[in-house]
């Protein structure tokens, strides 16, 4: 072994001794739609409690999936039941520290600067409605809601072969953004960060499927300790608060 | 293997020989132009006719997607004029496809041009041929096989395409969905097996295309 090896090796050991004294690195992998309002909350738990929070926002579908093949998530916030369920399954998360959390519902938004009416569920097959967005109704929580949503009004086989799947919903926010697509289907707390689109309908919690967001400690998670604390701090009184700026409903 | 797979199949081979084919004469053109003449700036368009092979797909992806946007300069004046839409179509993935293998394309061809000595040329045109005579009748048989590599090459790229299709093509079932973006979806599914067999039909085609150009070179040099 030559000198510069040694050291390098050195140099690894003291870093690996020195990692478990710095404050602790949360790793969150969190539905697309959480975006905004988990970024807030993180921001303020930092400073209270000095762990740092990390994120991996995407569809809830592709974080499971990552997970399912090791991803080193230490929390997973879901925008749906069922990718929970899939991971529960295959018990890669603690059950014990299950939790619904929120709820939402679904809205249609169309470009601010669009013409377009719509006044029920049905408009969305009218003529002038070429292209809808849609997070990918096979997998991605917020595509899949939509489409129980439309199944249930019996328009799905009209609206199918109009839909452009997206990866995930702000994929979808954002082809109605750029008016590449006449409307698309997003959650109310999506279409309420954007100015460059408006709500067009809003879906009545009693037409659309039940929304439910659970969160849970990942089994895997070298931090446990530290995840249980943020994911306490999620479920308080000021994280809440800050969900229901947002839009979401608190479900107790 | 369900039908909508063997539409993929036939879909994503389709539009990658169409994209090569749509570029090939543009691709000459550029490639004669950039081997017999000169100019000051010379380098910057040789660059700029370079810069998808090196960006990032995505990044050309995104250029692609605002320029062929409904709102953009070109799917915009395509949206008003003719109702037509580009963005999330099969143009878009042709678009896509023929930007991203254009330089593979031009580099190839330049090169077989640069090989084919001017002097033959001259030769013919001093026996009265004229322009395009000489370039169908000399220079393009001469440059033939560095040419036909380029095309195969082009067309291998097509079909593996990924970042700029699904920037400007989205992933539409049946409608945009290439090999590539399949066996991503799949994947994002967990639907593993189905993947696999997308990829092995992946891998044939690839070795088909890679065979055939093998094929065809060593009987140029047979013949020669």
């Amino acid at each position: 072994m030559n000198r510069r090896t040694l050291f390098f090796c050195l140099c690894c050991g003291v870093s690996a001794i020195a990692l478990p004294l710095r404050a602790a690195e949360v790793m969150v992998f969190a539905a697309a739609s959480l975006t905004d309002s988990l970024t807030g909350i993180a921001a303020a738990y930092e400073k209270q409690s000095g762990d740092k929070i990390l994120f991996n926002f995407g569809a809830s579908s592709t974080l499971a999936r990552q997970i399912e093949e090791g991803a080193p998530a230490d929390i997973f916030f879901s925008a749906d039941e069922a990718q929970m369920d899939g991971l529960a399954k295959k018990n890669l998360i603690d059950p014990a520290t299950r939790k619904s959390r929120l709820g939402n519902s679904l809205v249609v938004v169309t470009p601010a600067d669009s013409a377009l009416q719509i006044r029920s569920a049905s408009d969305l097959t009218n003529a002038g409605v070429k292209q809808i967005a849609l997070a990918d109704p096979k997998a991605v929580p917020a595509g899949v809601y939509a489409k129980a949503w439309l199944t249930r009004q019996q328009l799905w086989p009209d609206i199918e072969p109009k839909v452009v799947p997206t990866e995930n919903v702000r994929a979808t926010l954002a082809a109605v953004e750029a008016g590449n697509v006449e409307l698309g289907v997003v959650y109310k707390t999506d279409a309420g960060i954007s100015q460059k689109v408006k709500i067009a309908y809003e879906v009545p919690l009693a037409d659309g499927p039940a929304i439910s967001y659970p969160m849970a400690l990942v089994r895997e998670s070298k931090q446990p300790e530290a995840a249980k604390k943020f994911l306490a701090y999620l479920s308080s009184k000021e994280a809440g608060q800050v969900f229901k700026r947002y839009g979401f409903i608190l479900l107790e | 293997m369900t039908g909508e797979d063997w539409h993929v199949v036939w879909f994503t081979a389709w539009v990658s020989a169409s994209s090569t084919l749509a570029i090939l004469p543009f691709g000459l053109a550029l490639a004669w132009v950039l081997a017999r003449r000169n100019w000051p700036g010379k380098s910057l368009l040789e660059t700029f006719v370079s810069l998808p092979l090196v960006m990032p797909p995505v990044a050309t992806g995104l250029i692609l997607l605002k320029i062929l946007g409904r709102r953009g300069a070109i799917g915009g004046w395509f949206h008003d004029q003719f109702n037509l839409d580009i963005i999330f179509t099969w143009r878009a993935v042709l678009i896509a496809l023929g930007v991203m293998s254009f330089p593979l394309l031009v580099h190839f061809a330049r090169v077989a041009f640069e090989e084919v000595n001017p002097r033959l040329e001259q030769i013919a045109r001093t026996l009265g041929a004229g322009g395009w005579r000489v370039f169908f009748t000399i220079t393009l048989p001469l440059a033939a096989r560095g040419i036909t590599a380029g095309l195969i090459l082009a067309f291998a790229r097509a079909l593996g395409e990924f970042g700029a299709t699904i920037m400007v093509a989205g992933n539409i079932p049946g409608k945009t969905s290439t090999l590539s973006l399949s066996i991503f979806q799949n994947v994002q599914l967990g639907e593993d097996s189905h993947a696999f067999r997308l990829l092995g039909v992946s891998v044939v085609l690839a070795f088909a295309a890679v065979w055939s150009s093998q094929f065809l070179m060593h009987r140029k040099c047979k013949t020669k």
